[in-house]
């Protein structure tokens, strides 16, 4: 129970749902962009929903700025009506009957604004957010870009004080995504409340949050700024998401003995305990013949299992003691005849390992 | 060895739409061709006969020589007054029955519908041992405000309500259950409280099925006999509307009842036509 006194918002909270469970603790300080990363099924939206007042906690509670919102043991629930909430749905939801200066000005005529002050309210935020020239299209009329700026716009003219994303930038095509991206980083930018960014992807959380949680199965197991993230992910699933090699296993001194068998030298003379250790595909080496041994490097056989073309470099899948994803130029692949089946060494050298406890406080 | 039927003929047109439809074979079987012919003429034959024996040479007559002119007027102001009354307490009931939740839902549910497959008779009965003079309601609208109901207009309306209600409940309440139900989490989320979600974003958005419904309970309501004759009787110019006059003239005046048949079925086809985009193009009513 931490945070309790914090201007944020602070979930401090358990939501079942059926069989599953999502259980956190986190809080978000006004002005911040916490992102929220995890996979599918992993309770993200779930948190979502309970903050903004849809989903009621079933244990613990919820509250912002120090207001509670939801508490299960006082059994105190504020409608979703009543939460100074504004909410950028995963498909925007704009509401398809009504025009984009309608769907805009609902929020403040719902709050209790007049017609002609929700008009004019509407007219602020969609001058704001560049939309003026759409006022008059329908939702369908729309591009992904714009839709996304108008639910931007109909979550921001509600005056909130707390703002919830969820992947607001999924429904786009890669194209327009990067645009719309720095464009919401902006508007982020402006927002005083807390802001909670839902996302499956590392680069949505890493570009647009200050702050990043990693929730998996319902729990947080990893909470750090995307740098930290994006060098130590805790987890294989932001390994994979940040490309990154990761190996668990058990330091002593400067060798770590790998969970899923193999050895590293690292660099670090002073670690002891579980750690991970990550790896870059880039930082590896592969070769035809046995390279010379060195108390600097790792060297070890592995067979490749699989072979993807990406942009300007060739992804190799290896398998061995340990096992890892490689990047390679298309010219080492032919220079060295790579197929399935070939037997290669790989080097790493000990100080292109990052080595990290494995902290404990991520139980699983 | 493989074994193959021989071929058929294919034409290239035939050809073209198969590949069009890409699909197989369209061609009607043999055994499925007959009843369906058979069908289709045990529809159509008795409109054609009415179209057959109207006396369009002297229509007009025919027509203005009944009691024609009122049965109709009251025929549509009683079905408009049916669908108001229906939207005004209907769609409320669809939404409790599509949104909400409570012990004896079903049965609720159940009891709507019943009008839907109760022989409307039978509704005229039941309107009759409630409503009526002595009725265990009726008792007392008499006693207290000297309000008699049966063979009044109001029971024309009552009975046309009873029996067309239920479409409009059914097909709203089916728009209202397969809507989306995240644009009201939308709404909520954008502070509008739940009587403001419902006025506007639930009702525009199931305002086709709203649309669908009304003009089912008006047409229902239009053509409504059993439980009017029973409830309401057939005062002319009171509570004798179209089809009750129709039924009459047959007796009296078959002309006229043939004439006012036409006019019934003028009225049927429009509103199929306006329902066309639901039920002309197939699939599902809900």
């Amino acid at each position: 129970m931490r945070h309790r006194g914090s201007d944020g918002l602070v979930v401090d909270a358990e939501v079942r749902r059926g069989g599953f469970v999502l259980a956190v603790s986190l809080t978000a300080a006004p002005g911040q962009v916490l992102g929220v990363l995890g996979p599918n099924g992993s309770g993200k939206s779930t948190l979502l929903s309970a903050a903004a007042g849809l989903t009621p906690v079933s244990a613990g509670r919820i509250t912002l700025a120090g207001q509670v919102m939801d508490d299960a043991e006082e059994g105190a629930f504020v409608e979703a009506s009543g939460r100074p909430v504004g909410f950028v749905f995963q498909n925007y939801r704009l509401f398809p009957h009504l025009t984009v200066a309608e769907n805009v000005a609902f929020s403040p005529r719902a709050r209790g604004l007049g017609r002609q002050a929700a008009r004019s309210a509407a007219r602020h935020w969609l001058e704001r957010l560049g939309l003026t020239d759409l006022a008059g299209r329908k939702p369908d009329q729309l591009s992904g870009g714009q839709a996304q700026r108008v639910a931007l716009a109909r979550a921001l003219a509600g005056q909130p004080a707390l703002l919830l994303l969820d992947e607001p930038l999924s429904a786009l095509d890669a194209g327009t995504r990067l645009d719309v991206q720095a464009e919401l980083k902006r508007h982020l930018a402006d927002f005083t409340g807390p802001c909670l960014l839902v996302t499956h992807d590392p680069i949505e959380a890493l570009v647009l949050a200050d702050q990043v949680v990693v929730l998996e199965g319902g729990r947080i197991v990893q909470e750090g700024t995307p740098g930290q993230i994006a060098r130590q992910p805790a987890t294989d699933y932001v390994a994979k998401l940040v490309g990154l090699n990761l190996y668990a296993g058990r330091a002593d001194g400067s060798q770590v003995e790998l969970t899923a068998g193999g050895a590293f030298v690292i660099a670090d003379r002073e670690a002891r305990g579980d750690v991970l250790v990550a790896v870059r595909p880039s930082a590896m080496v592969v070769s035809g013949e046995r390279p010379w041994p060195s108390s600097a490097r790792n060297t070890w056989p592995a067979t490749v299992t699989g072979l993807t073309m990406l942009a300007d470099r060739v992804r190799l899948d290896l398998e061995g003691k340990p096992s890892a994803l490689v990047d390679v130029t298309p010219a080492a692949v032919a220079e060295l005849s790579l197929r399935p089946g070939s037997q290669v060494w790989l080097t790493a050298k000990a100080t292109d390992l990052e080595v990290y406890p494995h902290a404990d406080s991520q139980q699983r | 060895m493989v074994t193959l039927t021989s071929p058929s003929r294919l034409t290239a047109r035939e050809r073209a739409r198969r590949a069009a439809r890409g699909g197989a074979s369209r061609s009607v079987p043999a055994p499925l061709l007959a009843p369906a012919l058979i069908a289709v003429g045990f529809l159509v034959l008795p409109l054609a006969g009415l179209l057959i024996r109207t006396p369009w040479s002297h229509l007009w007559a025919a027509l203005s020589g009944s009691d024609a002119t009122q049965a109709l007027v009251l025929s549509l102001w009683t079905a408009t007054a049916t669908t108001a009354i229906s939207l005004a307490i209907g769609v409320p009931l669809a939404w409790v029955l599509a949104r909400s939740s409570f012990p004896g839902q079903r049965l609720l549910r159940a009891l709507v519908t019943l009008p839907l497959v109760l022989p409307p008779v039978v509704g005229g009965v039941a309107l009759l041992l409630a409503f009526g003079r002595t009725g265990f309601v009726g008792r007392y609208l008499d006693s207290w405000f000297g309000l008699t109901i049966p063979f009044t207009p109001l029971a024309v309306v009552m009975a046309e309500t009873f029996v067309a209600m239920p479409f409009l409940i059914i097909t709203v309440e089916g728009a209202l259950r397969s809507a989306d139900q995240g644009f009201e989490e939308a709404a909520a989320t954008l502070g509008a409280k739940r009587m403001t979600v419902f006025r506007r974003v639930t009702v525009p958005m199931v305002a086709p099925s709203l649309g669908a419904g009304a003009v089912l309970c008006w047409a229902r309501a239009l053509g409504e006999f059993g439980a009017t004759i029973t409830f309401a009787g057939s005062f002319p110019g009171q509570t004798e509307t179209m089809p009750i006059a129709v039924y009459y003239a047959l007796e009296t005046d078959p002309d006229a009842a043939i004439a006012l048949s036409l006019v019934l079925l003028l009225v049927s086809v429009i509103v199929l036509v306006s329902l066309r985009d639901r039920w002309l193009r197939g699939g599902s009513v809900s």
